[in-house]
C-alpha cells in the first residue's frame, strides 16, 4: 500500500460504480493526482453497488435517465461485462398495456429495439410465465445484466494505470474541511478531507456515498437531497428450469410492472425485488458498519411481512416460485431523492465540492462520465442534464422532512404509471405567495413548480366551457391533469384579458461598479442598454450550448435584474455566484421572496391597467421591451385608497398586449384586488398556467429552457441567434461565433397535428413527453450528432384550432408545410411544419398595438 | 474449599481439567480457601498425581464399577453428592462440552444457579462474575447469590500451568449409587467416517471467482486431498457453473468452522464472509492486497494462487517426505 | 411422533456487537432477530423425523411478542403448531427460564393426554450461552438428556416406550448414547443442514395460531449487571510473502496449527 498522501488534485469519496467509474474516467480525460477513498474493503465495499440486481432497461421516459442508462449499458457492454438477457415488462392491466404503448413510443424516440407481445408471445420466451392474469407484454431484446463489481474493479485499474491513481480501502471519512467563511459569491472553498488514515488537502473532492452521501455532505454543512430507501430483495431456488440454463441468466428478466416487482433469473435461482412494499426509509446513522452488520451494511435485516403480497403476486405469475426455498432475502437499500432524480454536479455552496449520487447500476458509468466532463469542461458534454444537477434544488426541498416525504411518496412510483404532469401530494405550499386566499377562494388547481405553488387553471371559470362549448378530451390519459378550462380562460384572454400569478419567478439582482462587465460576461446579448430596457438573452455554456434562456433588466447603470424560471432559479442562481468576480465588485442578491409580480394580457389590458395610472400605456409610451416605474393607485371603486410603486415591463409569454407588474410582495394582494375590480366589466379572469406556459406561448412558438433548450443546442439553432454578435466578451463566445461560422444543422420548429383521430378512432393529444417526430417513412430522424428529433413542447393551440408541437428537425424538413409524422401511445400521426416562428399573430401585432 | 471437578481421558488429565486447576488455584487464593479435586471413573486413579502438581490439596476419587465410561447424568449425580457431603464453597470445572455439561447437571439436581464460561470471578455476598456470551464477543458482568457456587471457565480462559505443588492426598468417595443414574452413559464409540465433510473439515480449502475456471479447482482438490480437508468456493463460483451448490461456502451455503481456512482468490463478498466467519483461522491468497479476506485473515499472501498453491502442495508433500 | 422444539429468539448481528448505553442488553435497533442456530437444526430435525415417522412437531419459545415470529419460521419450514411463553421483556435467567418451560412442557402433555415423546433443544443459545436450560428441564421432567449431539436416530416409528440413538461428536469420531423415551436432547449446529422456508411455505405459516402460555417462575441466582465488548483485538492480517516462495511460511503455520 502506498504512503497516505497528505495533498491531492481529487479525493474521490467512495468506492461503489460511481466512484470507481469516476476515477476511470477522469484518469481517461487526462486528470491527475487522484486519490479514492472508501471506507469498506474492496472489490465490496457493502454499499448499493454490492446488492443490485444489475440489469438495464434502457427504456425510460426521462431522456436524462434514457440516454445515460443507454451510456451506461454500452459501457458495460464495451467492457464485456454484460450479457443481453432481454426483458419483458409484463402487463396485468388495461392500463398498464397502454403504458407499454406508451413504452413502445420512448423506445422509438430513443432508437432502440421494443416489440409488444401476446401473452402466449410472452410465454415463448418464458416458458414459466402463467399466461392467464397477463395481457401481454413489453419486450426489449437489448436489456442487460451486468457485473457492476467488476466494472468498478476495472474502472478503478485503469485509473489507476492511467492516472496513478492511489486507492485507500477500509479508510473512514470523518470530516470534510471548508473555508471558515464565505467568499463575496457567497460560497466557501473546499479545503481537505479529514479520514482515519490522515487529512488530505485537495482541490476538488467528489462525493460519491451512495445511501451516505447526505452524511458526508453535512461534514461540509451542506446538502446532497437523498434518503436510503429499502428496496426488498428475495433470491428464490434451486428452480431446476433454471438451473438447466447452466447461464447466470438464460431466460429474459420479467417486470411483473403492476405489482411493482421484477423477477430476474440468477444461475438456479430466481431474484424477486419488489418496488410494491410500503416505503422504509433510514436515517443513514442507522445504517450499520461494515463490522455491526450481519450481512452488507445496506442489506439490512429482512421484514417479511412486508414482502408477503409480492410474494403471492410472484407465485400467481410464476407457479414455480411458491415451492423454491427462500435462501437469501434482504431489504436492500437505495438512494432516493425528493424528485427522484439524481444529484450530479458542483454542490452550489461549497466551492469544489462535488455530488455523484442517488445514481442508481444501471446508469452508474454513463452518470460518472457525466461528472467528470462537468469537472472537466465545466459542463458536461455528453448530454444535457438539467434534471439531474444537483443545483436545481430549492432550500425548502433540502430538508429531511422534505426528503423523506417525497422519498415515501415517491417510491411506489418506481415501477408505477406516471403521467408526465403529475403532481406531487406531499409537500405542497412550501412558499406562500401573497395571493393564496384569493386563488383558493377561485378553487384554483395548483401546479407545483419546485416549491412554488402555480394555479394551472381556475375551476371558477368553468362557465368559459359553457361560453366556448369546450368539452373534456375523451381518452382519460389525455385528460388527466388537464382541464377544458384552461382553453376558456385561453380565448377569453385573446377576447378581454386574465391575470397571471407570475410569483414563482426567480429574481436577482447584481450591483456595484462590476456588475455591468459582469452581466455582459453571462449574457449572449448586449447588457449596456439604457437604462429602463430589457434584454431577453441565452446564457451558454463553454461549449456554446445553453445554459439558461433569461430576461435581464438594465435598473440602473450599476445595476442589473435577472428574471429567470422557477425550474432554472437554483441552477441560475450557482451558475451566477459561481462566476462572480470574487473582488467585491459585484453584489448579488436574490429578490424573489422580495418581489411579486402578475401578468395581465389580452386586448383589454390596456383599459384595466389604464384605470390604475395616468401613464401613457400605449406603444408610444410604453413601448415593447420597455420597464418603467409607475405609481398604481389600488383604490379602484371602493377599495381602500392605496398608492403602490411598481414597474410596467412590457412583454409577453403568451401572445397578447399587456404588462408583468412588478411591485413589492407586501403590495400584491392590493394590486391583485385593484387589478380586477378594475377589470371588472372588461371580461378580466384569473388565468392559470395552462395559458401562460402551454397554449399562449406554444402559439406563438417561444422556447422554454429545459425543453426545447438545452445544452445540446446552440441559439442558431433554437433560432435565438440575433444579426450581430456583441463586443463584448462572453461566456461561450468563441464556440458560439464557430456555430455561427458552420451555420445551423437543425432548426427549432412548431408542428401542427393534422388528424388526431386513433386507430380506435379517439382523438388524442400528445403530451410533450419526448414522442418522435419521424418522416414521411415513419423513421426516426436523428442528426449528425445523434440528436433526435422529439416533441419537446406540446398543447392545444385553441386560437389556431390545432394540437402544437414543437421539436428540432433538420433544416432540410424544417421548411414551413413539410409533412412529417409522430409517434403518440405507439400510433403514428400525422404532423405539418409551421415554421420557427409563431403558429399565431406571426406578425406580433397584437403584442404591440 | 474450592471443588474443581476434573476431565480425564485413557489415565491423563485432560488440557481442559489443567486449566480448572490452574483457574481454581488463583479462584481459591481469592476465596481464602483450599482447593480439592473430584475425580470420577474407575479409570481415574493415576490422575491423582497430575491433579496434585497442579495444585489440588485433595482429590476424591468417586471409582464406582458403574462408572466405567462417562455418564453425564452419572456424573451429575455424583457432583451433586459430593456437594452435600463435602459443603464446597463454590464448584469449578472447565467449561469443555462435558464441563459444561456436568456442572448443568449437578446444578439441576441441586437447584442451585451455575455460571459457564467465566473468565474472571470474585468470591464475596454475592459472588460477582465476568464471563462470555456471543461466543466470546461480548462480556457479561454478573452476580451471583448461592449456597453454593456453581461455576465453569471458559475454555483456554487461562493457559494451563503446574503448581510447585506437594502431592494430593486421595480420599475416596463413596456415593449412593445405582443404574438410575446411568441412563446416558456412552454405549458406543465410532471413528469418523472416511472422508470429511464441508461442515466437520479441519481444513477448507476455498476458491472464488480469481480460480479463473472449474479445472482451476483441481489444484485446489489436490492441497485439500493432501490436508485431509475439503474445497469450499464461494456463490460466484457455483453461479459460474464451476462447482456444486454443496461445495457454497456462505449466507446461502454451508457454514464452515475449520482450523484453517485457506481462501484463494476469493474476494470475501458479505455473503461468502458470513458462512466462514466461524473459522478459527484464515489464510488468505490474493492478489489485491484490499481484498475484504485478505483484510480479515489472519494470514495473506498476495500473489496469484495458481502459483502459490502448487508450492505449497509441493512443500507439504516435502514435509509428510 | 411428537416432538417439542425449545428454541430462542437472538439478534442476527454482525462481527462487532453493540450493547445499549446502559449495558442491559444487546443494541438490537437495527438488527434483524434469527432462530439460535443449534435450535434451527433441531427444528430441521425435528421436521425430518416427523417426515419419517409422521406425527406433530410443536416449536416452543420464552420471549416477547415479536419472537412468534422465530414459531412461524419453524412453521415456514415444516412445524405444526407454535407455543409463546411471554416474557416480560426482561432478559430471564437460566434457572427461571427452565422452570417456565418445565411448566409449559407440563401444561402442554395434560392437554395432549400424553408425553412428548422427544424434546429437542439446543445445546446452547447463541446470545447468552448459558449451557444448562434443557438439563434443568429434562432433570425436572426426570427424563434422561444429552449435549452436543450430532445425529439422532429412533427405534420403531418414534413414539412411545422404544429408544432414542444420539450421536455426539469427539475427537475422531462420535460417542453413541442410547436413551428410553421419552427424552430430551440438547443438538448443536452440523446436525443436519437446515432448510430454507420456501415462499408457500412462508405464506402458510401466517396462518400459525400460536398458543400463548401465561406462565411465569421465580428469578434465579445469577442476575447480569451488565454487557460489554472485550478489549479490541487489533489484528493486522501478517502478510507471508509476495509469491510461490511464500509457501515456507504457509506450511509452517498449517505445521503449527497441527493441521499437516
Amino acid at each position: 500500500m502506498s504512503e497516505f498522501p497528505n495533498k491531492a488534485n481529487v479525493v474521490v469519496i467512495g468506492a461503489g460504480i460511481v466512484g470507481n467509474c469516476l476515477v476511470g474516467h477522469l484518469a481517461r480525460l487526462g486528470w491527475k493526482d487522484l486519490v479514492l477513498v472508501e471506507k469498506g474493503p474492496l472489490p465490496n465495499p457493502g454499499g448499493s453497488t454490492g446488492h443490485a440486481s444489475n440489469f438495464i432497461f434502457p427504456v425510460d421516459h426521462n431522456k436524462e435517465m434514457a440516454l445515460l442508462g443507454e451510456q451506461s449499458a454500452n459501457q458495460y457492454r464495451d467492457m464485456n461485462l454484460s450479457v443481453d438477457s432481454g426483458g419483458i415488462e409484463v402487463a396485468r392491466t388495461q392500463e398498464r398495456m397502454d403504458e407499454l404503448q406508451r413504452r413502445m413510443t420512448s423506445a422509438k424516440a430513443w432508437g432502440i429495439e421494443a416489440h409488444m407481445l401476446t401473452s402466449a408471445q410472452v410465454k415463448e420466451r418464458v416458458p414459466f410465465v402463467n399466461t392467464e392474469i397477463i395481457k401481454g407484454g413489453f419486450y426489449c431484446p437489448t436489456v442487460s445484466v451486468v457485473d457492476s463489481l467488476e466494472t468498478g474493479t476495472v474502472m478503478r485499474k485503469e485509473a489507476i494505470e492511467k492516472a496513478d491513481c492511489k486507492v485507500f480501502a477500509n479508510t473512514e471519512v470523518l470530516d470534510l474541511i471548508t473555508d471558515d467563511a464565505p467568499t463575496p459569491n457567497g460560497r466557501r472553498k473546499i479545503k481537505a478531507v479529514v479520514t482515519d488514515k490522515g487529512t488530505i488537502e485537495a482541490d476538488h473532492v467528489v462525493v460519491a456515498c451512495g445511501v451516505w452521501s447526505n452524511r458526508i455532505a453535512a461534514m461540509a454543512d451542506t446538502y446532497i437531497p437523498l434518503v436510503p430507501a429499502v428496496h426488498q430483495m428475495a433470491d428464490v431456488g434451486p428452480i431446476d428450469i433454471l438451473a438447466e440454463t447452466n447461464k447466470e441468466i438464460g431466460y429474459p428478466i420479467v417486470r411483473d410492472m403492476d405489482t411493482f416487482c421484477y423477477e430476474r433469473q440468477s444461475a438456479g435461482s430466481m431474484e424477486v425485488g419488489s418496488y410494491g412494499h410500503r416505503p422504509i426509509l433510514h436515517h443513514p446513522d442507522e445504517i450499520p458498519s461494515n463490522e455491526e452488520a450481519a450481512l452488507s451494511p445496506t442489506e439490512m435485516p429482512f421484514t417479511p411481512d412486508d414482502f408477503d403480497q409480492q410474494m403471492e403476486e410472484a407465485i400467481e405469475l410464476m407457479d414455480m416460485l411458491g415451492d423454491a426455498e427462500i435462501k437469501y432475502a434482504i431489504n436492500g437499500l437505495l438512494s432516493f431523492t425528493p424528485d427522484t432524480m439524481p444529484c450530479l454536479g458542483e454542490i452550489p455552496d461549497v466551492d469544489g465540492l462535488w455530488s455523484a449520487a442517488a445514481v442508481w447500476v444501471k446508469e452508474g458509468p454513463g452518470m460518472a462520465q457525466v461528472v467528470a466532463e462537468w469537472m472537466t469542461y465545466g459542463y458536461p458534454r455528453v448530454i444535457d442534464v438539467h434534471g439531474a444537477d444537483i443545483a436545481r434544488f430549492y432550500h425548502e426541498e433540502k430538508s429531511d422532512e422534505h426528503i423523506w416525504a417525497r422519498a415515501n411518496e415517491g417510491f411506489n412510483k418506481t415501477y408505477g404509471i406516471v403521467h408526465p404532469a403529475e403532481q406531487w401530494e406531499s409537500r405542497r405550499h412550501l412558499v406562500e405567495t401573497p395571493y393564496r386566499s384569493r386563488q383558493e377562494a377561485l378553487d384554483a388547481e395548483f401546479f407545483q413548480a419546485r416549491v412554488w405553488e402555480r394555479p394551472q387553471w381556475y375551476n371558477s371559470n368553468a362557465d368559459l366551457c359553457a361560453r366556448y362549448q369546450l368539452a373534456p378530451r375523451e381518452v382519460e390519459w389525455d385528460n388527466r391533469w388537464w382541464s377544458p378550462i384552461t382553453i376558456g380562460e385561453h380565448l377569453n384572454l385573446r377576447e378581454n384579458c386574465g391575470v397571471v400569478d407570475l410569483s414563482a419567478f426567480q429574481i436577482y439582482e447584481m450591483s456595484g461598479p462590476g456588475a455591468l462587465e459582469y452581466a455582459e460576461r453571462l449574457a449572449v446579448n448586449k447588457l449596456d442598454v439604457a437604462v429602463g430596457r430589457s434584454i431577453y438573452t441565452p446564457w451558454l455554456n463553454a461549449d456554446g450550448g445553453f445554459h439558461s434562456d433569461l430576461t435581464m433588466m438594465r435598473m440602473a447603470d450599476d445595476r442589473v435584474r435577472i428574471v429567470t424560471g422557477v425550474f432554472d432559479g437554483g441552477r441560475d442562481e450557482f451558475w451566477t455566484r459561481k462566476h462572480m468576480p470574487n473582488d467585491g465588485s459585484v453584489t448579488f442578491t436574490n429578490l424573489t421572496k422580495k418581489i411579486t409580480t402578475l401578468g395581465l394580457w389580452g386586448p383589454n389590458a390596456p383599459a384595466v391597467l389604464g384605470q390604475l395610472c395616468g401613464h401613457d400605456l400605449s406603444q408610444n409610451g410604453s413601448p415593447y421591451g420597455s420597464i418603467i416605474p409607475v405609481e398604481l393607485d389600488c383604490g379602484v371603486d371602493g377599495l381602500p385608497n392605496r398608492t403602490i410603486t411598481a414597474h410596467l415591463f412590457r412583454i409577453s409569454y403568451v401572445g397578447d398586449t399587456g404588462w408583468e407588474i412588478y411591485t413589492d410582495w407586501g403590495n400584491g394582494p392590493a394590486l391583485w384586488d385593484a387589478l380586477f375590480e378594475a377589470g371588472r366589466d372588461l371580461g378580466i379572469r384569473a388565468t392559470g398556467g395552462g395559458v401562460y406556459g402551454t397554449s399562449g406561448r406554444l402559439e406563438k412558438g417561444y422556447r422554454l429552457m429545459g425543453a426545447e433548450l438545452e445544452s445540446e443546442y446552440n441559439p442558431l439553432e433554437a433560432g435565438l441567434a440575433r444579426p450581430k454578435v456583441k463586443a463584448a466578451n462572453f461566456i461561450g463566445k468563441e464556440p458560439y461565433l464557430a456555430a455561427r461560422q458552420a451555420g445551423a444543422e437543425v432548426a427549432c420548429v412548431t408542428l401542427t397535428v393534422e388528424d388526431q383521430t386513433d386507430s380506435a378512432g379517439r382523438q388524442r393529444h400528445m403530451q410533450g413527453g419526448n414522442e418522435p417526430i419521424l418522416d414521411h417513412n415513419g423513421a426516426r430522424i436523428v442528426d449528425s450528432h445523434g440528436r433526435v428529433s422529439r416533441v419537446t413542447s406540446a398543447g392545444y393551440g385553441p386560437s389556431v384550432g390545432k394540437h402544437l408541437l414543437m421539436g428540432y428537425v433538420p433544416n432540410e424538413l424544417a421548411t414551413p408545410g413539410t409533412a412529417l409524422q409522430v409517434m403518440y401511445m405507439n400510433e403514428i400521426f400525422p404532423v405539418t411544419v409551421v415554421g420557427s416562428g409563431s403558429a399565431f399573430d406571426p406578425g406580433d401585432t397584437r403584442l404591440k398595438s | 474449599m474450592l471443588l474443581v471437578v476434573l476431565e480425564h481421558e485413557r489415565g491423563e488429565l485432560t488440557e481442559a481439567a489443567r486449566e480448572a486447576l490452574t483457574f481454581g488455584r488463583s479462584l481459591a487464593d481469592k476465596m481464602d480457601e483450599g482447593i480439592e479435586a473430584a475425580l470420577i471413573g474407575s479409570d481415574a486413579e493415576p490422575c491423582v498425581n497430575q491433579a496434585g502438581e497442579f495444585g489440588a490439596e485433595v482429590v476424591h476419587t468417586c471409582t464406582h464399577e458403574l462408572l466405567s465410561d462417562y455418564g453425564p447424568d452419572a456424573y451429575g449425580a455424583v457432583i451433586a453428592e459430593m456437594v452435600a457431603e463435602l459443603e464446597p464453597a463454590a464448584v469449578l470445572a472447565c467449561g469443555s462440552e462435558r464441563g459444561n455439561e456436568i456442572m448443568a447437571q449437578a446444578a439441576a439436581r441441586l437447584d442451585a444457579p451455575f455460571v459457564a464460561n467465566c473468565v474472571d470471578i470474585t468470591p464475596g455476598y454475592p459472588w460477582s462474575m465476568t464471563r462470555v456470551q456471543w461466543g466470546g464477543s461480548l462480556l457479561e458482568d454478573s452476580i451471583l447469590d448461592a449456597d453454593v457456587a456453581l461455576f465453569t471457565c471458559g475454555l483456554h480462559a487461562v493457559a494451563a500451568q503446574p503448581d510447585d505443588g506437594a502431592d494430593a492426598s486421595v480420599e475416596e468417595f463413596d456415593a449412593e449409587f445405582d443404574e438410575s443414574h446411568c441412563v446416558t452413559m456412552v454405549k458406543d464409540r465410532t471413528v469418523q467416517e472416511a472422508g470429511v465433510t464441508l461442515p466437520t473439515a479441519r481444513v477448507v480449502c476455498g476458491g472464488g471467482r480469481g480460480v479463473g475456471s472449474a479445472d482451476g479447482f483441481a489444484k485446489l482438490e489436490e492441497l485439500a486431498d493432501l490436508l485431509n480437508g475439503r474445497v469450499g468456493c464461494s456463490r460466484a463460483v457455483t453461479n459460474l457453473g464451476w462447482r456444486p451448490h454443496s461445495d457454497q461456502v456462505g449466507q446461502t451455503g454451508t457454514r464452515i468452522a475449520p482450523e484453517i481456512y485457506i481462501a484463494s482468490g476469493v474476494s470475501g463478498a458479505i455473503q461468502h464472509w458470513v458462512g466462514a466467519m466461524a473459522s478459527k483461522h484464515i489464510l488468505a491468497i490474493n492478489t489485491d492486497r484490499e481484498a475484504n479476506m485478505v483484510v480479515k485473515a489472519d494470514w495473506a499472501v498476495i500473489a496469484d494462487l495458481h502459483q502459490v498453491i502448487p508450492a505449497i502442495t509441493a512443500e507439504v508433500q516435502r514435509r509428510k517426505g | 411422533m411428537k416432538i417439542l422444539c425449545c428454541v430462542k429468539r437472538v439478534p442476527a448481528p454482525g462481527a462487532k456487537i453493540n450493547v445499549t448505553a446502559d449495558g442491559s442488553q444487546v443494541d438490537a435497533a437495527h438488527l434483524g432477530f434469527t432462530t439460535s442456530p443449534h435450535e434451527e437444526c433441531a427444528v430441521e430435525g425435528a421436521v425430518q423425523l416427523r417426515e419419517q415417522h409422521g406425527g406433530e412437531v410443536t416449536v416452543l419459545t420464552v420471549g416477547p411478542t415479536e419472537a412468534s415470529e422465530q414459531l412461524r419460521y419453524a412453521a415456514s419450514v415444516g412445524a405444526d403448531h407454535g407455543v409463546l411463553i411471554p416474557d416480560d421483556g426482561s432478559a430471564w435467567d437460566p434457572q427461571r427460564t427452565a422452570a417456565a418451560i418445565g411448566d409449559a412442557i407440563e401444561t402442554l402433555e395434560a392437554q395432549n393426554g400424553s408425553a412428548f415423546d422427544l424434546i429437542l433443544f439446543g445445546n446452547e443459545s447463541a446470545d447468552t450461552g448459558g449451557f444448562q436450560v434443557g438439563i434443568r428441564v429434562a432433570y425436572r421432567l426426570r427424563r434422561p438428556i444429552v449435549n452436543g449431539i450430532k445425529g439422532i436416530e429412533v427405534s420403531g416409528d418414534g413414539t412411545g416406550a422404544g429408544t432414542v440413538t444420539a450421536r455426539r461428536e469427539i475427537d475422531g469420531g462420535f460417542e453413541v448414547y442410547e436413551l428410553p423415551r421419552p427424552c430430551v436432547l440438547g443438538v448443536k449446529e452440523g446436525l443436519n443442514l437446515p432448510r430454507y422456508p420456501t415462499m408457500k411455505g412462508r405464506l402458510n405459516s401466517k396462518k400459525l395460531e400460536i398458543q400463548s402460555l401465561d406462565i411465569d417462575a421465580a428469578a434465579g441466582g445469577q442476575r447480569r449487571v451488565r454487557l460489554h465488548r472485550p478489549a479490541e483485538q487489533v489484528s493486522e492480517t501478517v502478510i507471508l510473502g509476495e509469491g510461490p516462495e511464500a509457501a515456507v511460511a504457509v506450511v509452517d503455520v498449517l505445521e503449527e496449527l497441527g493441521v499437516l
